[in-house]
């Protein structure tokens, strides 16, 4: 009898599921076959004529991954205060993006980021290390991305997490190589809709039940609900330090790291070529100013709700955990256990779960991922809310996957073929090129997505730091330093990206005779090295351009001419 | 499009609002957030701690409103220099 009553409650999230994700899913298919790409334009950026609100949409889904929407409210609930490096490093650079680069990369007015490198630099060899950089961090993610989606499919669907990431690639595979970034950028919007939605409604529950406060943001500030008076802040503050670790609001990073990785993550997010794509797809240098403040607004409302849901589920799982008997413990629990994301070991056989900061004495290890996945369940919230969570999931990942392929495919049809390898190659025949690529690059994702690679965790932060020490300074200066010249612009990306990559490989990999915590440069960790790196490259540039020629006049004039933001026209091959 | 054009004056424009929204934007973020979080966690904002607060919510709000003051003051200076379309 009871089990009968527990299969019929499972099998209803998975029906709901089933339907939800269903539902989606053919919306974004139908969205695709509506908006197939019918010329390079539609297939790079569009065809040029996206309003600024669907821009910002697009913009917004393309940028809030599944990292963002499954992993980074538990990262941050685990961290506490230095989860802080993620919100604001992921949304300052919303900031930078929109004064320092938008408006004038949508005057420059081309298909891709190593098209502003190679033009702007008058070299083929710039616009190659624009490529590379542009390859290495787009694989990186699109492998995190597929992971995700498998993790959502074995969970909810209770499919082998290898299916859910066929799955996964068919979908992609078919609105990314029929529309391009035109298929895109609508089926974006749809997913930008269906996240927020699927984030926002558990987060308000919660808040409700914890604190009487509808709205996440100013409930995580609240007294509870439960008449006692005290701060739902102040309560985890105490929870955390009974456990023996860090008071919440406090943070174990050094003042230092804080700083770099915020700023690595911040710089790396105005320099990743998937983002700075999509404000090729507008019509005037307004709009691409205004689509990125909507981006941000549209971000902002998921970022600033993370770190509420992070203290709502901290403080519920451990009081439903900690000190409890194994035994007793939910059906969640159990269902978790089962994907190895969940693990207990009763190290002194007493069947009480002992949740504590020492490692040696701590019997429970909870994986990050987990924890806006199970949120729900833990709250006890409706099936249909859970089943919700799993289509947000799905949206989030498939939207940046989608985003980044096409950045790939990109940098193969257009930058190597047609600028690089056969300059003379039709219109027609660029297209297909474009989605042959596409094809590969999905399979390659899907490879990485079924076999991880040890390393996908760790490159994670590489890509930040890459792109940080890579585009950020040699875009940067193209805008701001008429002067800059091809010399120096090389020089810093490369000196840039080796020592980023040295640097990295030292202390994640263990490569140079490896080094610990004790060993980082200045304190600064692998992640916040992105910052160190970036300053190089700044200073090597410039140190290069003094000894070296002055750049031709027309690319002078060219720079002169992207500060002005009439006459943007669309974007265009010449 | 009566107005004679002046990029220089224009590109000179945009620089100094540029100039002074990122100081906004790194006094909130890397001054309220990071550096002086310890002195201004001793305020209290409701439950949050004030330094706290500007780390994981307040340097969020800040970033959009900058942005679209940016969006407003490059508005009326593309009218401004006739660069308007």
């Amino acid at each position: 009898m009871m089990n009968n009553i527990l299969l019929m409650a499972e099998m209803d999230v998975q029906t709901w599921t089933y339907i939800l994700v269903g539902i989606t899913f053919t919306l974004y298919i139908g969205i695709a076959i509506w908006s197939r790409a019918g010329s390079t334009k539609d297939f790079y950026v569009a065809g040029g004529g996206v309003s600024p609100l669907a821009n910002g949409m697009a913009t917004a889904a393309d940028w809030m991954s599944a990292a963002s929407f499954i992993s980074m409210a538990g990262i941050i609930s685990f961290a506490g205060y230095d989860g802080a490096v993620y919100l604001m490093g992921w949304t300052g650079g919303y900031v930078l993006l929109a004064l320092l680069l938008a408006p004038y990369l949508r005057k420059f007015g081309k298909f891709t980021v190593p098209d502003f490198i190679g033009d702007r630099y008058y070299s083929n060899t710039a616009r190659l290390v624009g490529v590379i950089c542009a390859l290495i961090v787009s694989f990186t993610y699109v492998a995190g991305q597929m992971r995700g989606v498998g993790l959502v499919f074995s969970r909810f669907l209770e499919v082998d997490i290898n299916t859910g990431v066929i799955i996964g690639m068919i979908i992609v595979l078919f609105y990314a190589v029929l529309g391009g970034m035109k298929g895109i950028t609508y089926t974006q919007v749809a997913q930008y809709c269906v996240l927020i939605f699927a984030f926002m409604v558990p987060a308000i529950f919660i808040s409700i039940q914890m604190t009487g406060n509808p709205i996440p943001q100013l409930g995580f500030g609240s007294t509870l609900s439960d008449g006692s008076g005290t701060y739902l802040l102040d309560k985890l503050d105490g929870l955390s330090t009974d456990l023996g670790f860090t008071e919440y609001t406090e943070g174990s990073k050094s003042t230092i790291d804080v700083f770099a990785i915020t700023l690595a993550l911040m710089v790396g997010t105005a320099g990743l070529p998937h983002v700075i794509v999509r404000f090729f797809t507008v019509k005037r240098v307004k709009d691409a100013r205004k689509s990125a403040g909507l981006a941000l607004l549209l971000i902002v409302i998921l970022y600033s709700t993370a770190p509420a849901v992070s203290v709502f589920a901290r403080t519920n799982m451990i009081e439903t955990v900690s000190n409890q008997p194994y035994a007793e413990m939910p059906e969640w629990f159990k269902k978790w256990e089962t994907t190895g994301l969940i693990t207990f070991t009763d190290k002194n056989n007493d069947g009480i779960i002992q949740y504590v900061a020492e490692a040696s004495k701590n019997e429970l290890v909870v994986d990050n991922d987990i924890m806006v996945l199970a949120n729900p369940e833990i709250a006890k919230l409706p099936n249909w809310v859970i089943a919700l969570v799993a289509a947000g999931a799905l949206a989030a990942a498939l939207s940046t996957a989608a985003g980044l392929l096409l950045v790939i495919s990109a940098s193969v049809s257009h930058d190597l073929i047609k600028k690089m390898i056969n300059p003379n190659i039709s219109e027609k025949s660029e297209l297909i090129a474009a989605r042959l690529s596409a094809v590969v690059a999905v399979c390659v994702a899907g490879y990485f997505g079924i076999n991880p690679p040890g390393f996908v965790a760790a490159t994670v932060a590489l890509a930040f730091g890459l792109a940080a020490a890579s585009f950020f300074p040699a875009i940067i200066l193209g805008i701001f330093y008429k002067k800059m010249n091809k010399e120096g612009a090389i020089a810093g990306m490369v000196v840039g990206i080796t020592t980023m990559l040295f640097y990295m490989t030292k202390f994640k990999f263990g490569w140079f005779g490896g080094g610990d915590k004790a060993d980082w440069w200045f304190g600064i960790s692998p992640e916040g090295f992105g910052t160190v790196a970036m300053l190089i490259n700044f200073i090597v540039s410039i140190a290069i351009m003094k000894f070296t020629k002055e750049p031709p006049q027309n690319v002078q004039d060219l720079v002169e001419d992207i500060r002005i933001p009439s006459g943007a026209g669309e974007a265009s091959e010449h | 499009m009566t107005q004679k054009k002046d990029p220089k004056g224009y590109w000179k424009a945009n620089i100094k609002y540029v100039l002074i929204l990122l100081a906004i934007w790194f006094v909130v973020s890397y001054g309220a957030g990071i550096l002086f979080k310890e002195e201004l966690n001793t305020i209290k904002l409701g439950g949050f701690k004030l330094g706290f607060w500007f780390a994981q919510q307040g340097s969020m709000y800040v970033f959009v409103v900058l942005i679209f003051v940016y969006v407003k003051l490059m508005n009326n200076l593309d009218k401004k220099f006739g660069y308007d379309e």
